[in-house]
């Protein structure tokens, strides 16, 4: 049920960039990650630095998952039919999930 | 399962009951179009996704939509930004709609 963090732990050491809901975008190494998607970057880089000075000094970050627009990814680092398993598995352990607990509902109701 | 019959009650036709997530499901490895909140759009192919709308997608295309008002004639000046990315990561809270892309595209 965590394809996105498993996808994001393959990612680790990777360079990629956060752009935030507030438009920032960070270039930096991907340090870890968390089961939230909360980002731990290194060798932070701002993009179009000019328009934010006060993140000048800033080297490292920790970004929470939840302002986190996009992340642009190596394309060359993602291996796509992985990506496509994935998804099929964990949507049907999401039926199967679905399934069960509603199974669980009827059973009581007797 | 819900069985659905026609006029007659000899049809056997059986349809899974198909979730909204089932549907997008379906357009794994296609492109699709994605609306997102802040008056963005999204082209590009489907790669993966989950129950939170979060979403890889490949060979993106970012349409950014403003509108400009003129001063003096009070016309609304319609622009659009694009940007080309070419895998990109999409957190769910952000997605509105996802679809076939639209035949203008």
């Amino acid at each position: 049920m965590a394809i996105f963090y498993s996808f994001f732990k393959t990612l680790i050491g990777k360079e990629i960039v956060v752009e935030l809901k507030n438009d920032l975008q960070l270039q930096g190494t991907l340090h870890s990650v968390d089961q939230y998607l909360n980002i731990k970057l290194t060798n932070v880089r701002v993009v179009h630095r000019e328009r934010y000075p006060h993140m000048n000094s800033v080297r490292n970050c920790f970004v929470r998952g939840s302002v986190v627009r996009y992340v642009q990814l190596p394309a060359a680092d993602v291996d796509v039919d992985v990506l496509h398993d994935a998804t099929r598995v964990e949507a049907r352990a999401l039926k199967a999930a679905a399934a069960a607990g509603t199974l669980a509902v009827r059973v009581r109701w007797r | 399962r819900i069985r659905r019959g026609g006029m007659g009650s000899k049809s056997k036709v059986t349809t899974a009951i198909e979730e909204p997530l089932g549907l997008i499901r379906l357009s794994l490895d296609e492109r699709v179009y994605v609306k997102l909140r802040g008056d963005r759009e999204l082209r590009g192919k489907l790669h993966a996704f989950d129950q939170h709308m979060n979403m890889v997608l490949g060979d993106v295309e970012e349409t950014l939509t403003t509108v400009e008002v003129d001063e003096e004639t009070y016309e609304e000046i319609i622009k659009t930004t694009k940007r080309q990315i070419e895998m990109l990561f999409v957190r769910g809270d952000g997605v509105i709609l996802v679809a076939p892309p639209l035949r203008t595209s």
